[in-house]
């Protein structure tokens, strides 16, 4: 079995015909090994969400060859192999924070719901599991959003700038969050940001995309040690890191 | 019921205040004030409770009877309009072919007149002989389906795009998208529309009886009394009056069903 969740070779995605011909993503190749966390930063409109739904199935490549865990895209997501999370949480009003996490359970047919506490323990939700979505904050809602992706244990979880919309304060509470799901699960994530500080502070690889079309136009390692926290935050290596991210994207401008 | 009560008196009040004045100003436009045109409201109330005919029955025990013939077949009509509605609505929504084929027909129906319609469903009901109370609640279902078939179209389509791409990574069963998101996101959209429907099956049930020459309901009453309009209006305004009470009733059952189905939605909306 091969260790690598995620293998695109010269992916590229066009939307539209003639005179509406947009080019989303170009010739990208990436591998991404099992445990991983990989982002995707670019400026708006250089197809990182793209990329993603091409991973989750929720659109298809128009050349290239793209694998997930060993299959096609799609048989990957018939076998839930992935959670998504969106930058929207998308829980369902008419249900509790629990029945929102065990939503995908009960359409797998998987019986067992007990995964589900389990899960709202894992975000520390645990107390508002008889709540409603719209009775919890932005935060606590994203978080049972990580909750219902992870609940029937995908080896991959996809995240489409979750914190986009929420505040600074919130949002660097969530990527320690995050950071210790990632620890405790050893899920692979791949994380789509237009944050170059979140990037560099979540993951192992930090994938700099170009805009129109769409490129990878480098790989930068990040080489802070796990676990990080907030001194992380405040190490000259961290900014360092930053500064080679932003001087990639800037380079991309020119 | 305070607002409801109010509403009751305001009416009353703005009619006896009419009549007074124009009465006393000797105005007779637009409406001449007279005891026949306008009789007193409490003169409506009263007659309820004199007999319909010389020895026959109180008019309010016969009005009671003959709502109960009414509420049946608006019922029954009502819930066949409701489920043929619903079934429309997602039909269309599974397939858009089938909406651009029947849609226009949907419409169209709508734009023919009922009382163009209800003597045809008369004449089919009798050749497979159906009763006659039923023809009327097919009548009452013409007009019931068309709000709710589109309220209920409109609603399975409101769910959030990342909702439907949510359902799409977990492989979901179009009968799983169907009932775990589509229509629980279109109950609000669909009591709307049972409200309005609701109603509008009352009075399809009560124009419904005239072809159907069904004897026993408000229709019926409504007709025969509209004939004796000249001797004793208050008979007429006193049926009137029953029969808005009928669909009140009506609409309130249905508002209490969407209370209970939909309660946390409703504590949505109070909250934002």
């Amino acid at each position: 079995m091969s260790s690598l969740i995620v293998d695109a070779r010269g992916v590229g995605k066009i939307f539209g015909s003639g005179e509406a011909r947009v080019e989303a993503l170009k010739g990208i190749d990436l591998s991404v090994d099992s445990g991983e966390f990989i982002s995707l930063i670019g400026p708006s409109g250089c197809g990182k969400s793209t990329l993603l739904r091409l991973i989750a199935d929720l659109a298809t490549p128009t050349s290239g060859s793209l694998s997930v865990n060993a299959k096609t895209p799609h048989e990957a997501r018939v076998d839930q192999d992935y959670g998504i999370v969106f930058q929207k949480a998308t829980l369902l009003d008419w249900r509790t924070v629990t029945k929102n996490v065990e939503l995908p359970l009960e359409i797998m047919d998987l019986d067992d719901t007990s995964t589900a506490g389990e899960m709202l323990d894992l975000v520390q939700l645990g107390e508002f599991a008889d709540h409603y979505p719209w009775q919890l904050s932005g935060g606590m809602q994203q978080r049972v959003a990580i909750a219902r992706a992870l609940v029937f244990k995908p080896s991959l979880l996809l995240m489409d700038e979750p914190f986009g919309a929420l505040d600074e304060m919130t949002r660097e509470l969530m990527q320690q969050e995050v950071l210790r799901i990632w620890r405790e699960t050893g899920t692979t994530i791949i994380f789509v940001t237009h944050s170059i500080p979140e990037a560099v502070f979540l993951s192992s690889r930090v994938v700099v995309m170009s805009r129109r079309p769409g490129r990878i136009a480098g790989v930068i390692e990040t080489d802070l040690s796990y676990p990080r926290d907030e001194d992380t935050r405040e190490s000259p290596a961290y900014y360092t890191k930053v500064t080679e991210v932003r001087e990639a994207l800037r380079r991309l401008e020119h | 019921m305070i607002s409801v009560t109010g509403v009751l008196l305001s009416a009353v009040a703005l009619w006896e205040i009419y009549k007074f004045v124009w009465t006393s100003l000797g105005w007779i436009k637009p409406i001449r004030p007279d005891d026949v045109v306008m009789p007193h409201t409490w003169d409506m109330v009263l007659e309820l409770f004199q007999p319909v005919r010389r020895g026959g029955s109180l008019l309010i025990l016969d009005l009671s009877t003959r709502s109960f013939w009414t509420l049946r077949e608006a019922l029954v009509g009502f819930v066949i309009g409701a489920l043929v509605g619903f079934g429309l609505g997602v039909l269309f929504v599974r397939s858009s072919m089938a909406e651009r084929a029947f849609m226009p027909y949907v419409v169209a129906s709508q734009t023919v007149p009922i009382l163009a319609i209800a003597p045809m469903v008369v004449v089919w009901g009798g050749r497979l002989s159906i009763p006659h109370w039923m023809s009327v609640s097919i009548i009452a279902a013409y007009l019931t389906f068309f709000p709710v078939a589109i309220n209920t179209l409109r609603g399975l389509r409101s769910p959030d795009p990342n909702a439907l791409e949510l359902m799409r990574s977990y492989a979901a069963k179009p009968s799983d998208v169907l009932w775990k998101l589509q229509v629980p996101s279109a109950l609000p959209y669909i009591f709307t529309a049972l409200k309005v429907s609701a109603t509008a099956s009352i009075v399809g049930a009560l124009i419904g009886e005239l072809p159907a020459g069904f004897q026993s309901g408000l229709g019926r009453a409504l007709l025969t009394f509209s004939q004796q309009f000249a001797v004793r209006s208050a008979k007429l305004y006193a049926t009137v009056i029953i029969c808005a009470m009928v669909g009140i009733l009506f609409v309130a059952v249905v508002t209490l069903i969407e209370h209970r189905v939909i309660k946390e939605t409703r504590e949505l909306e109070g909250q934002a």
